[in-house]
């Protein structure tokens, strides 16, 4: 488009703007490349600083469940594990509760002002520092646990399944330690963005189905919460790609040791937390095996999110009628 | 009319500013946390005596402290596992190794009751190896004739960051179990075969600390001034040797400190000698452009070399033997 300057018109002396360039677009476009460009700038920068450990291990990397930097041999598959475990015992714990607290806060059950008042105190968990919730873990979380861990390895002796799950030996600084640490932090998201999608369910819809007679909790589970389960299901993946990522708590958490044993009372570790307790003092091909770990983590994320879209619009497609 | 306000109101405050700045010199330092304590009580007390010098010295783990060094990042560094050759070829500016100060590494416990733990080579081996895994096992009973120890499993405690700490504790369970120079190795980071990570000396005597039937190995000076219980060692003589000042001075006597000023006792063989006892160094580099840095840095070791050695042992290391203080010295003079 050629580009003129704008235009005075001779009788009010303004100038016309609209036949010049676009400056308010220009801006906009740029600002999304912009942000584009950095997101694959960090991939080509952290991919390059791995290409040293990509070569050497390939994608046994994946696979490897030996960590010793003192033998150069590097495999993530204990963090690996790690990371996906606690993520989902997290999500586990805390789906529940949040939808409970949406649906509870998206229902006149309470005032307003009290639902206010729940609401706002819930968001403000948002607001607490990730190494907050670690001290706190470390000084409240973790005596719970030690306790549940010494009943539960004796309660599970000899059980088939979950005698592994809850086998010895018992650490305070474990797996189960970091979830549940890990389901309150991302316990504001799920409940926040569901709550809003259930508030945006159409008042008509609620109405239509009291009016053929359901009680509120028929109309809750059969109307309400699959109208809203696009939404949910965007909290639930926005707090599994935040659970997957969280460092700070889950490295004063978790016990940070490199093997994973199947027992969830165990320490363990995540790749972030890994990559938090080893950058500091890495050299050669241990940063380029931190890199590679990196790029696992964001390949994780990028997997989750895909798998949250595809279940979005399935969802989506099949509520199509009800909006 | 606003910004004609602002102008000479800005260059009154720089100049104001100006004028109170000190000519402070500002030293940075990092490294391992064994000698933290010491080298922040060094620092302050230096401080006293020359206010125009601060020096800063952050514990990140020798690992982290040799990495920033190498960069330029710092201008002093501090490792209990001193430096590789590799490590000193990569140092641009070339590096000085000096013995400031020592410790013992001792295993702490948390059994309450059990205030006196007698551990010999095979129990101890074998904590760490993830082979003894209740503190009733035979192994422990047959040491401590005598003392009720509970049917409890072991935790063990281990550091989670590159440590000199653990260089030394792993040079030193290698040297003396086949089994474990083949199964863990000996570095500032390997991977134990049992327990959970801790960042720091101080990481690992917070999880010591917080629960009943952990063991952990420390520097001395945590262990002490945390009020934890430390275990008596069998050194090489079958003595059991609890660790204190004479007994790691008994160690660090039968060293004989070469060229560099590098070493590490392998397996003391006296009958007084604590097993685990290390030099920890402060890396300089030979050369510094900034003369005032120079200048100040050169008086700050040379007064840890020797005025600062009386306040080691009231903080848990051992003072530096003689012989030591003057191939140290010598050392410091060639730092130019």
């Amino acid at each position: 488009m050629p580009v003129r300057s704008p235009e005075t018109d001779p009788k009010t002396g303004l100038k016309d703007f609209r036949k010049g360039p676009d400056l308010f677009r220009i801006l906009c476009g740029v600002a999304s490349v912009a942000t584009v460009a950095t997101l694959v700038w960090m991939i080509l920068e952290i991919t390059h600083q791995s290409l040293p450990a990509i070569g050497k291990f390939g994608l046994g990397f994946l696979f490897d469940n030996r960590w010793q930097p003192n033998r150069e041999i590097y495999g993530v598959l204990p963090f690996l594990l790690g990371t996906t475990v606690s993520s989902l015992i997290a999500i586990l714990f805390a789906l529940p509760l949040g939808l409970s607290v949406a649906i509870f806060l998206s229902e006149d059950f309470l005032p307003p002002t009290a639902r206010q008042f729940i609401r706002f105190t819930i968001e403000m968990l948002a607001a607490i520092p990730s190494v907050v919730y670690g001290l706190w873990g470390i000084f409240v979380v973790v005596p719970l646990v030690k306790e549940f861990g010494m009943w539960a390895v004796k309660a599970c002796k000899g059980v088939p399944m979950l005698g592994t799950l809850f086998g010895p030996p018992a650490y305070p600084n474990s797996i189960l330690t970091a979830s549940l640490v890990l389901a309150l932090m991302i316990l504001p998201t799920i409940t926040a963005i569901s709550r809003a999608a259930l508030v945006a369910v159409p008042q008509t819809l609620r109405e239509g189905s009291y009016a053929l007679g359901a009680t509120r909790w028929e109309t809750i589970f059969s109307v309400l919460l699959p109208t809203a389960a696009p939404g949910i299901v965007a909290a639930t993946i926005l707090a599994l790609g935040r659970a997957m990522g969280e460092t700070m708590a889950v490295a004063m958490l978790i016990g940070n040791s490199p093997r994973f044993t199947g027992s969830l009372l165990s320490p363990g570790g995540t790749l972030a937390s890994l990559l938090a307790n080893q950058f500091g003092e890495a050299v050669g091909l241990q940063v380029a095996s931190l890199m590679y770990a990196a790029l696992i983590l964001m390949a994780l994320t990028l997997l989750v999110n895909i798998a949250g879209e595809a279940v979005l619009r399935y969802t989506q497609s099949r509520t199509a009628g009800i909006r | 009319m606003k910004t004609s306000l602002l102008t000479p109101l800005l260059a009154a405050l720089a100049l104001g500013s100006a004028a109170t700045l000190p000519a402070a010199v500002q030293l940075s330092g990092a490294g391992a946390t064994f000698p933290q304590p010491l080298y922040q009580r060094w620092a302050s007390e230096y401080n006293k005596l020359h206010p125009d010098v601060q020096i800063n010295y952050q514990g990140v783990g020798s690992g982290a402290g040799i990495k920033q060094f190498t960069a330029g990042t710092v201008d002093f560094a501090a490792s209990d596992a001193a430096m590789k050759d590799e490590e000193i070829a990569a140092v641009k500016k070339g590096a000085v190794m000096i013995p400031a100060t020592a410790g013992s590494i001792v295993i702490a416990y948390n059994l309450p009751g059990v205030k006196e733990l007698k551990l010999s080579r095979d129990a101890y081996v074998g904590i760490f190896l993830g082979k003894i895994t209740n503190w009733n096992d035979d192994a422990i009973k047959a040491s401590n004739p005598g003392v009720e120890l509970p049917d409890m499993p072991i935790n063990v405690a281990y550091r989670s960051d590159g440590s000199g700490t653990t260089f030394v504790f792993t040079k030193y369970l290698a040297a003396i179990s086949k089994d474990f120079a083949d199964e863990v190795g000996s570095d500032k980071s390997v991977t134990w075969p049992v327990g959970a990570g801790g960042k720091g000396n101080d990481g690992v005597t917070a999880l010591i600390k917080a629960t009943a039937g952990t063991v952990g190995y420390v520097e001395y000076g945590y262990a002490v001034n945390n009020g934890l219980a430390m275990a008596s060692l069998q050194n090489k003589a079958g003595k059991f040797i609890a660790p204190d000042e004479k007994s790691g001075a008994a160690t660090l006597a039968g060293i004989e400190l070469p060229e560099n000023l590098r070493a590490w006792p392998e397996d003391p063989a006296g009958d007084d000698a604590y097993p685990i006892a290390t030099f920890t160094w402060l890396l300089l580099y030979k050369t510094y452009d900034d003369a005032a840095k120079l200048d100040a840095l050169k008086g700050f070791v040379k007064w840890g070399l020797t005025d600062g050695q009386k306040l080691a042992s009231s903080l848990g290391y051992i003072p530096l033997p003689e012989a030591v203080v003057t191939k140290d010295q010598a050392a410091l003079d060639s730092v130019k």
